[in-house]
């Protein structure tokens, strides 16, 4: 009968790092196929409201964001703009232009408005009328939750 | 000549690509989208616009008792019902309105002929507006919490087939998958309406 021997064996025992790349590349497609990179840098403050009766957006492919709010100048507060995309919109009668030509690509397509909350609800009517003109009627007021982040739930 | 290639052949491994590094390669990619990641989820208060009227088309005519009008002005100061009010009456006041099928002459018929108007001035702060939004859609969901408890439609008690009680709309809400039915929504459906903003004034 054979027996075992011990310390028989010549090598130092290790461990099997063979599968570890694999573990990797799945970790690195599954960050890959999750990312949105971050698109564009925001010219307008925007701090956003804060409410309760929240609504969360999964699909990220369908929003499209318009900024309302002061342009960032330094510590000063410039003028109240509208941003859409990485574009400052000069003319807000070219907003319904911008926003049909996205409807076409997505027709379930959902405008987030993200607001100042120290904005005027003129210019926020303003835009909902060309809003409408366009044919976008989702819209989504992007707020964040009440109290301080991390509190309730 | 031919018995030196020979010996080379032989001598010779398998061919392979080293290996080693690729974990490294990974890592560092892997790394990077961590990085760049956002995985916050943007969050908001989704509304409908009404569509585009044509010039010459009226609105849909709405009976004054269904409707429930609430203004805001320039100093963030609450119109309910042409009579000053403060936010913190709102959200009791809406489910009133609609929850009233019919008992009160002033109030709503139905909820689903009940509509709440948000009207608001030019000057009026954004901050206000969300918050009285917000106000009315919290009224709405608590009936529908309610309607997530107990399966019934407050006050009258229809029954509303769900599979199970929630403990509240939101978790019934999270176990529709796209393209089911809200039946919560369509037993007791909201209509908030933003009003048309003056044009001449």
């Amino acid at each position: 009968m054979a027996k075992f021997q011990r310390g028989s064996s010549d090598t130092e025992p290790e461990f099997t790092t063979a599968s570890l790349p694999d573990i990797v590349f799945m970790l690195l497609i599954f960050f890959m196929v999750s990312t949105v990179l971050r698109e564009q840098d925001i010219k307008v403050r925007t701090q956003l409201p804060q409410a309760e009766a929240l609504t969360k957006i999964d699909q990220k492919r369908l929003i499209s964001k318009i900024h309302i709010g002061p342009l960032k100048q330094g510590d000063s507060q410039g003028e109240t703009a509208i941003q859409i995309d990485d574009a400052l919109i000069e003319n807000r009668k070219a907003i319904r232009n911008i926003m049909y030509n996205k409807l076409q690509q997505q027709p379930k397509l959902i405008a987030s408005l993200k607001v100042d909350q120290e904005s005027e609800m003129e210019i926020v009517n303003e835009v909902q009328q060309e809003l409408r003109k366009a044919g976008a009627l989702r819209i989504n007021y992007s707020s964040n939750r009440e109290g301080p982040p991390g509190s309730g739930n | 000549m031919a018995g030196l290639l020979d010996k080379r052949r032989e001598d010779r491994d398998e061919a392979e690509i080293p290996t080693a590094g690729m974990a490294d390669i990974a890592f560092l990619l892997l790394i990077f989208f961590l990085v760049t990641t956002t995985i916050n989820v943007d969050t908001g208060i989704g509304m409908t616009l009404p569509p585009e009227l044509n010039p010459d088309q009226k609105p849909p005519p709405v009976k004054e008792r269904n409707l429930f009008k609430i203004l805001v002005n320039a100093q963030g100061e609450l119109l309910i019902e042409e009579d000053p009010a403060s936010i913190g009456q709102l959200r009791r006041r809406v489910k009133e309105h609609v929850t009233n099928y019919g008992s009160n002459p002033d109030l709503a018929v139905s909820p689903d002929k009940a509509v709440i108007s948000i009207k608001t001035g030019a000057q009026t702060p954004y901050n206000t507006y969300i918050e009285v939004l917000d106000e009315v859609w919290m009224a709405y969901r608590e009936i529908w919490d309610q309607i997530a408890q107990t399966g019934r439609t407050p006050v009258k008690g229809e029954s509303v087939d769900l599979a199970k009680t929630y403990s509240n709309y939101q978790e019934y809400y999270n176990t529709l998958e796209p393209g089911d039915d809200n039946k919560i929504r369509d037993a007791f459906g909201a209509q908030i309406s933003i009003a048309e903003p003056d044009t001449g004034e």
